[in-house]
C-alpha cells in the first residue's frame, strides 16, 4: 500500500475566516499595522518619551528637529514656543487621542446599542420617539451640534467628548435597529421565545451578538470621526485646554509660530492624519471582511 | 408627489423644534444667568436687575419664555449682542456674504477637481491613476482641514509668497461695501487690481474648505460610474459605435450625475461646519469666525442665534435636496 499524504482542511474558524477576507485588502493591513504602532506608543509613552511633555526648557525654546539646521539631538522633532519636547508631547498626545476616541465610542456604542435595542424590539410609540430624536440629532453636522453642546457645558475635554459622544449617537441606534428588525422574527429568536426566554435576554443574549458585524465597522470608523473631530474643538479652543498635550491643541497654540518654525505646526497635523486615515483603513477593511452585504 | 411633500416638510418641524430647544436652553443652562453675564464685571443693581429681567421676559415661566423665544425668531428677531448691542441678525447679514462667497468657491474647487478624478478613475478602473485617486480621496476625507490650511499657507504664503495669509482684500484696495460678496464690490468699484486681490484671498480658502467634499464627490462619482458603465445601455451605445468620450461623457455621465448631485447638496452641511475652521485660520470675517468669537467672548445671544441660523439653513437644504431628489428620482417618492 503506498501512503499518502492528504491535509483535510478543516472548516475554517471564524477568526481565520475573518482574517482571510482581512488581509486581502493590502490598505486595511498597513491601517492595522500603524493602529497598532499608535496604540503601543501611547501605552509605552511614558517608557518611550525622552521627556516629560510638560517640562519646559526655557534654553531651548523653538528648537528645530534634529535632522535638521540647527537641531539637537536631545529634541528629535524639535521644541514647541515654551520650549517643550514635541516628540514627547505627540507621544502623549497619542494616549490622550486614543483614550478620548475609547471614552467617545463606548458611551456612543452603549447608549446606541441599548436604545437601538429598545427601539427595534418594542417598536410603537418608544420607537417613534427615539428615531425621531435621532432623526433632530442627525440633522446637523457633527461638529456644530458639538460647538453648540459645548458652549453650554463649558469647553474642557470631557464636554468635548460627551459632546461627541451624543453627536455619534444616532449611527449606532439606526444600524442596531435595523439590525433587530431584520432579527427578530427569525426562528432562533422565536424558538428562544418559545423555550421562555424574557425580553431582555432575547434582546441583549439572543439578538444582540447577531447585530454586531456592522457596529463592530461603525465603531472603527468612529474611532477616526472622533479623533478628527477632537482636534478641531482643540483647535478651536474648545476641546482639551493647554498644557494637555492633545494633538488639535497643540495646532491651535503653534498658529503663531507659523511664519518662524515649521516642525511646531507640521508634526502634530501629520500624527492627526495618519492616525485618522490608518482607522480609516482599517475600518473599510472590517467591513470587507465582517459584512460583505455592507460592501459597496 | 404632494403626499411626499407634506411626509417631508412634517419632518422638518419637529427637528427645527428640537434645534431650536437646544438653542433656547443655551441661555439657560449657561453657569451663572444671563443678566449677570450681560453685566459683565462692573454688574447691575438689584433694581436695574428686575428692570432687565422683566424686559427680557425672564421673569416668566420657561415655557412661556420659549414661546415667546420661537415667536421672536419666526419674525426675525434672534436678541441683540451682549457686546456690540446690535441686532444678531443684522450682524449676521453683514458677514452672511463673505461665508456664501467662501462655500460658493469651495464647491466650485470640489466640483471642478472631483467631477472629473471620479470620471477618469472610474474609466481607468484598477489602472495606477484609479488607485491614486482612491488615496488622495481617502486622504482628503481623512484630513484635519485646520492643519491643513496652516499647511498651505506655510508653503503657498511663506515660502513661497504667491498667497496672502489672511483677510479678504489687500490693504491697498478700498472697496465700498454693496452686495457684501467681495469679489463683485471689487469689480464694481473699477479699482485695477482689486478683483485680482480678492480673488487671491479666496484661492487659499476655498481649497482647504473644499479638500472633503471633493474626496466624497470623487468617491461618489467614481463609484455611480462604475455602477453605470457596466449596464446594458452603455454596451448597446459602444456596440453602436460612438466613440469612447461620448459614451463615457453623455450615456455613462448624465446617469451617474443623480446620486452626485445629491451628495453634492448634503455637503452644505460640512461647508458651512468646515467654514467655522477655514474661517479661523484665514482670519476670514464670515459667521463661523463670528461664531467662535462669541463663544469666546460669552456673547450668548450671538451663539444661540448663530447656531439657531446655521441649523436652518442645513435643515432647508436638506429638505430641498430630498425634494429635487424626489422629483428626479420617482422610487424615493414612494419608498417609506
Amino acid at each position: 500500500m503506498t501512503q499518502s499524504n492528504i491535509t483535510v482542511q478543516g472548516p475554517r474558524t471564524p477568526l481565520n475566516e475573518f482574517w482571510f477576507y482581512f488581509k486581502q485588502n493590502r490598505g486595511a493591513v498597513i491601517g492595522l499595522a500603524y493602529v497598532s504602532f499608535i496604540v503601543l506608543l501611547a501605552v509605552l509613552a511614558d517608557v518611550l518619551a525622552p521627556h516629560s511633555p510638560t517640562d519646559q526648557f526655557r534654553e531651548f525654546i523653538l528648537t528645530p528637529p534634529a535632522f535638521s539646521e540647527g537641531g539637537s539631538s536631545q529634541f528629535l522633532l524639535g521644541t514647541d514656543g515654551v520650549g517643550r519636547d514635541i516628540l514627547s508631547r505627540l507621544m502623549h498626545g497619542a494616549r490622550l487621542s486614543l483614550l478620548i476616541g475609547l471614552f467617545i465610542v463606548s458611551i456612543s456604542l452603549i447608549m446606541g446599542i441599548s436604545l437601538g435595542l429598545f427601539a427595534g424590539y418594542f417598536g410603537g410609540f418608544l420607537d417613534t420617539a427615539i428615531m425621531r430624536i435621532s432623526d433632530i440629532l442627525q440633522s446637523l453636522p457633527a461638529l456644530l451640534l458639538a460647538i453648540g453642546i459645548v458652549a453650554v457645558l463649558g469647553p474642557s475635554i470631557v464636554n468635548a467628548g460627551l459632546a461627541l459622544s451624543l453627536v455619534y449617537l444616532p449611527h449606532y441606534i439606526r444600524l442596531t435597529r435595523a439590525s433587530v428588525l431584520a432579527e427578530k422574527n427569525r426562528d432562533y429568536v422565536i424558538s428562544s421565545r418559545v423555550a421562555g426566554a424574557r425580553s431582555m435576554r432575547l434582546m441583549f443574549i439572543t439578538i444582540l451578538p447577531n447585530c454586531l458585524a456592522p457596529l463592530i465597522v461603525q465603531a472603527t470608523l468612529g474611532f477616526s470621526n472622533a479623533i478628527l473631530d477632537m482636534a478641531a474643538l482643540g483647535f478651536l479652543g474648545l476641546g482639551a485646554q493647554p498644557p494637555l498635550p492633545e494633538w488639535g491643541t497643540m495646532l491651535a497654540t503653534a498658529k503663531e509660530f507659523i511664519q518662524s518654525a515649521w516642525w511646531v505646526v507640521t508634526f502634530p497635523g501629520l500624527m492627526i492624519l495618519t492616525t485618522v486615515l490608518a482607522f480609516n483603513l482599517m475600518g473599510d477593511g472590517l467591513r470587507d471582511a465582517l459584512d460583505p452585504k455592507l460592501k459597496q | 408627489m404632494f403626499q411626499f411633500f407634506i411626509r417631508r416638510l412634517g419632518m422638518v418641524i419637529p427637528t427645527f423644534i428640537g434645534v431650536s430647544l437646544l438653542t433656547f436652553s443655551l441661555i439657560h443652562l449657561i453657569p451663572g444667568d444671563p443678566v449677570t453675564v450681560m453685566g459683565g464685571e462692573r454688574g447691575f443693581s438689584e433694581e436695574q436687575r428686575q428692570e432687565i429681567e422683566a424686559l427680557l421676559g425672564l421673569d416668566k415661566p420657561l415655557w412661556q419664555q420659549y414661546i415667546r423665544y420661537v415667536g421672536n425668531v419666526v419674525q426675525g428677531d434672534l436678541g441683540t449682542s451682549f457686546i456690540t448691542r446690535e441686532p444678531v441678525m443684522d450682524e449676521f447679514l453683514t458677514l452672511f456674504p463673505a461665508t456664501i462667497e467662501l462655500s460658493f468657491f469651495a464647491a466650485l474647487f470640489a466640483f471642478c477637481v472631483g467631477l472629473p478624478l471620479g470620471i477618469i478613475a472610474a474609466v481607468k478602473r484598477g489602472s495606477f491613476f484609479d488607485h491614486t485617486v482612491m488615496t488622495i480621496s481617502l486622504a482628503g476625507y481623512s484630513m484635519p482641514i485646520f492643519w491643513w490650511g496652516l499647511l498651505l499657507i506655510l508653503f503657498m504664503s511663506i515660502q513661497l509668497d504667491i498667497t496672502p495669509v489672511a483677510g479678504r482684500l489687500d490693504v491697498l484696495y478700498w472697496v465700498d461695501e454693496v452686495t457684501g460678496f467681495m469679489i463683485i464690490d471689487a469689480w464694481l468699484s473699477g479699482e485695477e487690481g482689486a478683483v485680482r486681490s480678492a480673488l487671491s484671498h479666496l484661492f487659499l480658502p476655498s481649497i482647504v474648505l473644499g479638500t472633503i467634499p471633493m474626496a466624497v464627490i470623487a468617491r461618489m462619482t467614481r463609484s455611480s460610474m462604475l455602477e453605470v458603465l457596466g449596464e446594458d445601455y452603455i454596451r448597446t451605445a459602444r456596440a453602436k459605435g460612438l466613440s469612447k468620450f461620448r459614451v463615457v461623457m453623455k450615456h455613462g455621465l448624465r446617469n451617474a450625475l443623480i446620486p452626485v448631485v445629491t451628495v453634492i447638496g448634503l455637503q452644505v452641511g460640512t461647508l458651512l461646519s468646515g467654514a467655522i475652521l477655514t474661517e479661523t485660520i484665514f482670519a476670514w470675517p464670515g459667521i463661523g469666525k463670528w461664531l467662535i468669537e462669541a463663544i469666546g467672548r460669552r456673547d450668548y445671544p450671538v451663539v444661540q442665534g448663530g447656531l439657531l441660523i446655521i441649523a436652518t439653513i442645513i435643515i432647508i437644504v436638506n429638505l430641498l435636496v430630498d425634494l429635487t431628489y424626489g422629483i428626479i428620482n420617482p422610487r424615493v417618492r414612494h419608498s417609506k
